[in-house]
């Protein structure tokens, strides 16, 4: 479960260890009372690097999965969509997200134009908030999350979607609806009051991408000599499937720090042990996935197709990723497994919709998000299906209906695909003016 | 002066290149191609959709030669590149009207 709450820096503290009110004089805190916070702080820091690196990981299984001439414009669309993430949950999102005693609308909306501050330098014990983290630590933690939510997009709308609509978008999402929604869960708000359970981010991150990319993907319109006019689906083979395999285990490793960081915690016994056993199930339902994309394909396709057990993997690890503690293994097994099911029938499912999504984003952050979120009634016996039904419909109409209109309005403003000419042409061209691989000569 | 245009299965060009070297054939120029004759196509399935694949992967030789050696190494090279599957290629035969080395300025017969 998320942070439901921040602390205020001092009060708290001071409140929960009078010990410390006396400390010119008292003897040096003890492991009790400063180790929690040193050792939370210190998952917060490493599973945040953890989870930073998996914008390497999409960056990689998006270049692989796009052609050639598209590449560039990918990686630029990857480390910008970061960046600007970063910018925005410092300028409006994380307090936004987290608003403490600052709602605006209580349980609903959160304080715009708070910018975060950090702790001060060398703060003193008497001033953090002890029985949690550092501030620096919780705010760099959940900015990894926010920009992961945004690279779900950039894949799905690759190779026809300009630049900077898509970096305007992005703003938008990260500065405003993320953390909003964000706010209803983790930030203590009206979900997280009703007992909605999303550990960490099947809803409140993969979904919430997933919704988002869904919504562009229609108003894009799919990439030109994709569907036939027969309803054919004509085949747009990537064009690094190496890249895309590193890509997908750079992800896979990003989520240990995605899922065991959610923990929260890792000062005491139980929530380091925890902490193993969410590195053990996130784990298992991705191997899960992936062993079970292998299977299908090769059953249903006589041959099993890379792509697939890529994506399946990732599907694992969405969905055991709203309650990645509580099930055994074997329960994050068939979890992660399903996940692998929904990919690989739901991929063709999107193509028969005409609705084109490059890299199978859809189907793994919003279809296994789903499932993921409704697993959790399995195994966690606080959760009831009704709320997570709830906290389900709530994000989806929410991020489908606001990015809908966001990208509507960016439709009309901007524009938001390249000409026809410019997308034969691919984007790195025609957006950049310059090639991922120069000396190599187009097909 | 010939210009002899080879089609052949990737896997087979050092085995040719060798031989070509063995009866004195000085220079040769190799192409990446992919082409299809009676080996026709067949269909892969990416991501649940089906496609044609219809081009097969082959190399392209082309060698200058004179006249009189002509015949040998169109031998040469249907014996060593042929398996009896389909899809081993064909051999073409064009007069090259003119001829020059751009280091030394020869021509025609000398140049080659």
């Amino acid at each position: 479960m998320k942070r439901l709450t921040k602390l205020g820096l001092g009060a708290a503290a001071l409140a929960a260890l009078p010990s410390l009110a006396l400390a010119q004089d008292a003897a040096a805190p003890g492991f009790d009372e400063i180790g929690p916070y040193i050792m939370t702080t210190l998952l917060f820091c490493m599973a945040g690097f953890l989870v930073f690196f998996m914008a390497a990981g999409f960056a990689m299984l998006e270049g692989g999965l796009v052609r050639s001439k598209n590449v560039t414009m990918q990686m630029t669309k990857n480390i910008a969509l970061y960046s600007f993430a970063a910018i925005m949950y410092w300028l409006i999102g994380f307090n936004l997200m987290y608003p403490g005693d600052g709602w605006i609308m209580a349980g609903w909306v959160g304080p715009f134009f708070s910018t975060t501050v950090l702790d001060p330098v060398g703060v003193a014990a008497a001033d953090a908030a002890l029985d949690y983290a550092s501030i620096g630590s919780d705010f760099f933690f959940q900015l990894v999350f926010v920009a992961a939510t945004a690279s779900i997009v950039s894949g799905a709308l690759a190779e026809r979607i300009k630049l900077w609509p898509f970096l305007v978008f992005v703003i938008v999402l990260t500065g405003v609806l993320y953390p909003i929604s964000g706010s209803w869960q983790w930030g203590g708000g009206w979900l997280s009051e009703m007992g909605f359970s999303d550990f960490a981010g099947s809803t409140v991150v993969h979904s919430v991408g997933g919704w988002a990319a869904l919504a562009g993907a229609i108003v894009l319109g799919p990439r030109i000599g994709k569907y036939a006019k027969d309803g054919k689906v004509i085949p747009i083979p990537g064009s690094n499937l190496a890249l895309a395999t590193l890509g997908t285990f750079i992800l896979w490793l990003g989520w240990f720090g995605f899922n065991g960081g959610s923990q929260l915690a890792m000062g005491t016994v139980g929530d380091v042990s925890d902490v193993s056993r969410i590195f053990a199930n996130t784990n298992m339902a991705a191997a899960a996935g992936a062993v079970t994309a292998l299977i299908l394909t090769q059953v249903m396709y006589k041959k099993p197709d890379l792509t697939m057990v890529l994506n399946g993997a990732l599907a694992g690890l969405v969905s055991i990723t709203a309650e990645p503690l509580a099930p055994t293994l074997f329960g994050a097994l068939w979890i992660g497994a399903i996940g692998g099911v929904i990919v690989v029938l739901t991929v063709p499912m999107l193509d028969k919709m005409k609705i084109d999504d490059v890299v199978g984003a859809i189907p793994v952050h919003l279809f296994a998000g789903i499932w993921g979120t409704i697993a959790v009634v399995f195994y966690n016996g606080e959760a009831s299906i009704v709320t997570q039904i709830t906290g389900i419909i709530a994000y989806g109409v929410f991020t489908f209906v606001a990015s809908l209109v966001l990208w509507f309005i960016l439709k009309a403003v901007m524009g938001l695909r390249v000409s026809e000419e410019e997308e034969i042409a691919g984007l790195d061209m025609s957006e950049l003016g310059m090639e991922a691989y120069p000396e190599f000569s187009n097909a | 002066m010939k210009l002899i245009v080879a089609t052949i299965k990737p896997f087979k060009l050092e085995d040719v290149r060798e031989a070509l070297t063995e009866i004195g054939v000085r220079g040769m120029m190799v192409t990446e191609i992919k082409g299809f004759g009676a080996q026709s196509g067949h269909t892969e399935i990416y991501r649940g959709a089906e496609y044609a694949v219809n081009f097969v992967p082959k190399i392209k030789l082309e060698v200058a030669v004179s006249a009189s050696m002509a015949d040998q190494v169109i031998e040469t090279i249907s014996k060593t590149a042929r398996t009896g599957k389909i899809g081993d290629g064909k051999i073409f035969v064009l007069d090259i009207g003119q001829a020059m080395r751009v280091r030394t300025g020869e021509t025609n017969e000398d140049a080659l």
